[in-house]
């Protein structure tokens, strides 16, 4: 490994490729395994690239020197239990749901619903040390750990998470709910979830990933999740971010589309300090369909980040895109959708849009589009539009009796609504609407 | 009920209202016509409040209260009700759920126990029928592409089902064909009683043949520079505005 110089960075980067050896080290001559070579590949690139600084283009307004300068426990002993998570409710859950304590799998709070002849699910860490052959053909095959470095140390250190397999031809009625809390009683914890899920053709399942932190010290949070949607298969994927102030959230979702297939993302970030969020969605068939929205409702000194990257590979495909924002006090956000249309995807019909609501003059948001068409006979729009609440709007409602507060609290969330209503899973909507509300109402 | 006096207000710099006294008695109903510009919008905002005009002299007593004092929505509460000259597109809000919370908001205000689903929707059917206006335009996002008669017609739908004591009608009839017009004059009409006063802010004498005023009022340069019966409106229709302004400006000269 090349040397460490002193700058930003130096802390965790150091402390993080010194874990990477330890873990090494009691590989017990499983090394050779192609998976631990990829882990290996993947530690490389990421001494080689380093945390990435504002100079950098995708990093360009979220910076992440604070993060880099503190050191985080990634083997954090924790006690997490059933009453500490009866504090921290997700009414209503139901079907598949599956519990990560600063991202190792817990057995005990998790419940899994559907029959494995339809689903099956086990723990990263258990494919990992058991059945590489279940995740070989995948694992880092998608999420690009040669250009990024947290994905690329994601990697090389995950040591848990969730493998998903959707068997083919199956509806899987039952959602599957992750929950990941960061369980920061005691120290600055570090997690690193690593999720597959492999969708078999013809299939159809709903997934949600929902991040916690709980504790007063802060969390790291860098997950990636992997995401192959088969041929004809239906894939809703849902991110929910409800995150502590102190909390760092940087998270990749790569998703893999197949001919004829479909998928609808939704991803509502609710609170977390520093957020970032990549959604990378490759269209490598005709007649693909995919959707992504995006609600953020920072408040404070929060930050949220959401980069999108569509890639229309091949031709016939539509991609559909919202993302609005609510920035309130001295909140700052950021929008930066890409969108590919490559040569060969003849008759892509590709839409974006990002809209945001600020409430402050001391908020700002960022926004990007950005369009490269190579291909000459495609339908491509997009729009970002930022702006103040609606004043007549709200002269309006209190004409009608009701008080300017409440005037105002109605027109975000009916702003609100449009993303919100996406969500199929009814907990998983019924908890955002809640936290909206909160929020809302602690603006007041 | 209402008592102006010697009202001036103005936006920026720029002084709209300058003086106006203007007496109004529990059911009867007010016109206030006059050439664009001369303040008669301006009048109807201030009264509801809205917030862009800043008053710099005079008062506004609404049964004994100082109305100048209520903010917009308190103002509401206390039974004014102002039907927008262009009604504002909220998406994401249906009519149903903007009245519901509003009509239960003024309830709270008067110590009235909210409506329950039956009552609401009992009154809603009811109130509906006024103005013909159709069910399904209800569940949509309020005004969110209406037609202008449509957002009209859901301007007095709104009153309807507020019920309150003096309507400021503002240019209700700009826009409206004269189907439209008739729809919206005759829901009106069947909301005045002799507790219930309006005061109706036209350009045109046309209205007026619908809705018959009992006082007709010309503004102009921010005052009330003529009073008189229905009579004056068909006056003004037949003459326009210039003979009015002349006389005026004369005064000013002199």
């Amino acid at each position: 490994m090349s040397s460490i110089e002193n700058k930003d960075g130096a802390n965790l980067k150091a402390e993080l490729i010194a874990d990477f050896q330890t873990s090494q080290a009691v590989l017990n001559g499983k090394s050779a395994l192609p998976v631990h070579q990829l882990r290996s590949e993947a530690m490389k690139s990421f001494d080689k690239l380093g945390f990435p600084t504002i100079r950098h283009e995708e990093w360009k307004y979220s910076n992440v020197s604070n993060l880099v300068k503190q050191t985080f426990d990634f083997h954090t002993k924790t006690d997490f239990n059933q009453t500490d998570l009866e504090k921290i409710p997700l009414p209503h859950l139901t079907g598949n749901v599956l519990y990560f304590i600063n991202g190792v799998y817990n057995a005990e709070l998790s419940q899994i619903a559907t029959p494995e002849s339809k689903l099956q699910v086990l723990p990263f860490s258990v494919a990992l040390a058991q059945q590489p052959e279940l995740i070989e053909g995948y694992f880092g095959k998608y999420a690009n750990y040669e250009t990024d470095a947290f994905t690329a140390l994601n990697t090389a250190l995950s040591n848990d998470g969730v493998v998903v397999k959707v068997a083919d031809n199956k509806v899987v009625e039952e959602p599957i709910i992750l929950r990941f809390i960061a369980d920061a009683r005691t120290a600055n914890v570090g997690s690193q979830p690593r999720n597959l899920i492999v969708v078999g053709q013809n299939s159809q399942v709903k997934i949600a990933e929902a991040y916690r932190t709980v504790g007063d010290e802060a969390a790291f949070v860098n997950t990636v999740t992997e995401i192959i949607v088969g041929e004809s298969a239906m894939v809703d994927y849902y991110k929910v971010q409800n995150e502590s102030d102190k909390s760092y959230h940087i998270g990749t979702t790569q998703v893999y589309q197949k001919g004829r297939s479909y998928f609808y993302a939704a991803t509502a970030t609710l609170n977390g300090g520093f957020v970032r969020n990549n959604l990378n969605v490759v269209l490598d068939g005709e007649h693909i369909e995919s959707h992504l929205y995006g609600l953020y409702v920072p408040n404070g000194k929060q930050h949220v980040d959401n980069h999108t990257l569509v890639d229309h590979q091949k031709p016939n495909c539509e991609s559909n895109e919202l993302y609005k924002g609510i920035l309130m006090d001295k909140s700052t956000g950021v929008f930066n959708g890409k969108i590919f249309v490559r040569e060969d995807a003849q008759k892509t019909n590709a839409y974006q849009n990002c809209r945001n609501v600020v409430t402050s003059d001391e908020a700002t948001m960022n926004t990007k589009p950005q369009l490269e068409i190579w291909a000459d006979d495609v339908k491509c729009s997009h729009g970002t539009t930022t702006g103040q609440l609606n004043d007549e709007a709200i002269f309006y409602m209190q004409s009608r009796g009701i008080p300017k507060k409440e005037a105002i609290r109605l027109q975000l969330l009916a702003f609100a609504q449009d993303v919100v209503t996406q969500i199929k899973i009814d907990s998983i909507r019924e908890y955002i609407e809640e936290l909206i509300l909160e929020k809302l109402e602690a603006a007041r | 009920m209402l008592t102006i006096s010697n009202l001036h207000a103005r936006i920026e710099e720029k002084e709209i209202l300058r003086g106006i006294n203007l007496e109004i008695k529990p059911g009867e109903v007010h016109a206030i016509m006059g050439p664009n510009g001369s303040g008669k919008s301006t009048l109807a905002s201030v009264l509801a409040g809205r917030e862009d005009y800043e008053v710099t002299e005079g008062s506004v007593t609404f049964n004994g209260k100082d109305l100048l004092d209520l903010a917009p929505e308190k103002r509401a509460a206390e039974g004014i009700f102002l039907a927008f000259q262009y009604p504002v597109e909220i998406p994401g809000v249906t009519t149903i759920n903007f009245l519901k919370t509003a009509l239960n908001e003024i309830r709270k205000y008067n110590g009235q126990e909210p409506l329950d689903a039956a009552q609401f929707l009992k009154r809603m059917k009811e109130k509906a029928k006024l103005v013909k206006i159709d069910d399904a335009l209800l569940k949509r996002s309020l005004n969110e592409g209406f037609s202008g008669g449509e957002k009209k017609r859901n301007e007095i739908f709104q009153m309807a089902m507020l019920e309150p004591t003096l309507g400021l009608l503002d240019e209700t009839d700009s826009g409206l064909d004269i189907d439209a017009l008739r729809i919206v004059a005759e829901g009106v009409n069947q909301l005045r009683d002799e507790k219930r006063s309006f005061v109706v802010v036209t350009h045109y004498q046309r209205l007026l043949d619908y809705i018959v005023p009992d006082f007709v009022h010309v503004l102009y340069k921010g005052r009330i520079v003529k009073s008189g019966t229905k009579e004056l409106a068909l006056e003004l229709e037949e003459k326009g505005y210039d003979w009015i302004k002349n006389e005026v400006d004369a005064l000013e000269v002199a």
